[in-house]
């Protein structure tokens, strides 16, 4: 016993070597870098929004409506003369909050799912995988419009669960096959032997080795989260009416632009793209520091 | 199985894609089944007792889930894909829709997909050639970062751009070919590009990582030794092996492609398919909704497994592979 634990610490040293390497190239990359800083900004924003806002995200104001971007307004004013640096900041809180508790449920209910199909192998597999194929024979945007149409849906609740069980399949995937390749490794032998217990050897002996493309996966999925939420507000589901959620902001003030009003409608659309984009230059940067 | 060969491979596939079919149409049709309001109230909400009962027949909604969704199936196999019913009354034929909007979505993701095979394959090439090099890095850059931005925001900023500040072509709108093809094109530039981008970036670097493998392969060694031209090896020895690679992301990025087309017809109100699926979803036409989406999924499984059927004619090995 004394043995197996020798070597289960010097297992554990290993990986945190192995992670200090890698999070010594990550700092040296500089698309990480600008990703981190545009994700941060973001989160800032999430974190203290009520303290970078000029003006009540939601307050109208007759006497200032259409105004250009001006040292008042920074972002200008849109066609109800709320002011859209305000409503901008105010969006952050919600799409960043959606995306990483959906990305989080699909992560936790893959990885789970993942494990077991790869560790059990067998019927119970194929059973498996075949129904996250069917769930998966669809685009995420359609499946996601769909349900919350289906479940008359404006409520952020129900958004987030469907994006998770979205994610759920696909995260499957990626954690099975894993999960395939380590289950013939001798220390999973010898933790059978050993009499462990299943969910012992899954989530005490496997998971510890397997986390470099959960990591992984879980970034990707966080951007096409983003990228879902912002798509379905903007298409008028999931989200509650009247918000100030950057899609919805896109959406109401679209119509604006005909008129070279464009301020109320390209500053929402920059938040969602920067955002976006920050966090799939993080998803990559980590990619190639896990070569994967 | 091992004895047919090909041939049961590819029988195996397509009877999969059956069950994935008919998995993802029972899914939908049991979740429409459990709406909370319920579509008994949203179709026969102001009938009177007699009339509703009839409506519900008419409708099948006095049947159990699984049977509704038999009886739909069967009628979807034949071809008839149910009427478009509004809640308040009168009905139309699916198909009617479908044969005005499918084509229309088929060629704008038919343009899409040559515009992106068309851009990508020189630019895979040249970013090969040129790998680690500054211009290598600002187009995998370039191409990266405008793929990140959801496409209806970046077909947004290109309406915007394009479309009012330089008023170079119509911000929205269609026109059919027959009727004009030169504003035809005008009208399908900016959302096949919003379309495209995602695309190209995938495609380049896929087939940039290829070609920078197959270039350090012995056979094109040899084939450097031997003399041949730079492009006689290019075409012959390093495009044909990546064909396969190009080819299956082409088939895999359909789904995608599907998705980003319901937004981007919405967004340049193009009446394709996604157009009719955003009417349906906002008018609480359920029924036409299931089967447009069974349509879509048809098409969605039927790319893959020809995808899969394709690679593995053209390279036997995959299939050896995906038995094992």
């Amino acid at each position: 016993m004394t043995q197996a634990s020798a070597l289960r610490a010097a297992a554990v040293l290993e990986r945190k070597r192995i992670r200090k390497e890698r999070f010594a190239q990550l700092r040296r990359n500089p698309a990480f870098i600008l990703g981190a800083l545009l994700l941060g900004m973001w989160l800032i924003a999430a974190l203290f929004g009520n303290f970078l806002t000029r003006f009540e995200p939601g307050g109208v104001d007759v006497l200032n409506v259409n105004k250009r971007p001006s040292d008042e307004f920074w972002f200008g004013t849109d066609n109800i003369g709320r002011d859209v640096y305000s409503r901008v900041v105010a969006g952050t809180r919600p799409i960043i909050f959606m995306a990483f508790s959906a990305t989080a449920i699909g992560t936790l209910f893959g990885t789970t799912l993942g494990l077991l199909t790869g560790y059990m192998k067998g019927r119970f597999d194929v059973i498996v995988m075949r129904i996250l194929d069917a769930i998966s024979a669809l685009p995420v945007i359609v499946i996601a419009l769909l349900a919350l149409a289906a479940l008359e849906g404006q409520s952020e609740v129900i958004t987030v669960l469907i994006i998770g069980f979205v994610f759920t399949p696909i995260i499957a995937r990626t954690v099975r096959a894993a999960v395939l390749y380590e289950a013939e490794l001798d220390y999973v032998a010898a933790a059978k032997l050993r009499t462990e217990k299943m969910p012992h050897i899954l989530f005490v002996e496997i998971l510890p080795n397997v986390l470099p493309p959960i990591i992984v996966e879980f970034t990707i999925r966080l951007g096409y989260a983003v990228f879902a939420i912002a798509t379905l507000s903007f298409l008028g589901v999931g989200v509650e009416l009247g918000s100030p959620n950057w899609g919805s902001q896109v959406a109401e003030n679209y119509s604006g632009i005909f008129g070279n009003l464009w301020w109320a409608t390209v500053f929402p659309a920059g938040a969602i793209a920067t955002l976006a984009i920050g966090i799939n230059l993080i998803a990559d940067s980590i990619m190639e520091a896990f070569e994967i | 199985m091992k004895r047919l060969g090909a041939l049961g491979s590819v029988l195996r596939q397509l009877g999969q894609a059956v069950v994935v079919v008919i998995g993802s149409t029972l899914f939908l049709s049991l979740l429409l089944r459990l709406l909370p309001v319920g579509l008994a109230e949203i179709y026969a909400g102001g009938f009177d007792e007699a009339s509703r009962a009839a409506r519900l027949k008419e409708l099948r909604l006095d049947k159990d889930p699984v049977t509704f969704y038999l009886l739909w199936l069967r009628d979807f196999v034949a071809g008839d894909f149910g009427p478009i019913v509004s809640p308040g009354g009168g009905t139309t034929p699916v198909a009617d829709k479908v044969g005005s909007a499918l084509p229309i979505s088929l060629q704008l993701m038919f343009y899409v997909q040559v515009v992106a095979l068309v851009v990508s394959v020189p630019l895979g090439i040249y970013t090969a050639y040129r790998s680690g090099k500054r211009s290598d890095k600002a187009i995998s850059y370039g191409l990266f970062t405008a793929s990140s931005i959801p496409n209806f925001v970046f077909g947004l900023l290109l309406a915007v751009f394009f479309g009012v500040t330089l008023a170079w072509l119509p911000p929205l709108g269609y026109v059919s070919p027959g009727e004009n093809l030169v504003e035809h094109f005008r009208t399908m530039i900016l959302p096949v590009a919003s379309l495209a981008i995602p695309l190209i970036a995938t495609y380049t670097r896929l087939l940039r990582a290829d070609v920078i493998a197959t270039l350090r392969e012995d056979y094109v060694t040899m084939a450097v030794s031997k003399g041949l031209s730079n492009k006689r090896i290019l075409f012959s020895h390093v495009l044909r092996p990546s064909s396969v690679t190009l080819f299956t992301s082409f088939a895999l990025n359909m789904g995608a492609l599907m998705g980003g087309t319901l937004v981007i017809e919405q967004l340049f109100t193009i009446p394709g398919l996604g157009s009719e699926i955003g009417i349906a979803i906002f008018s609480r036409q359920f029924f036409a909704l299931q089967s447009y989406v069974a349509i879509l999924a048809v098409g969605f499984v039927l790319f893959n497994t020809l995808a899969d059927i394709a690679v593995g004619f053209v390279d036997p090995r995959t299939r050896e592979r995906r038995r094992a």
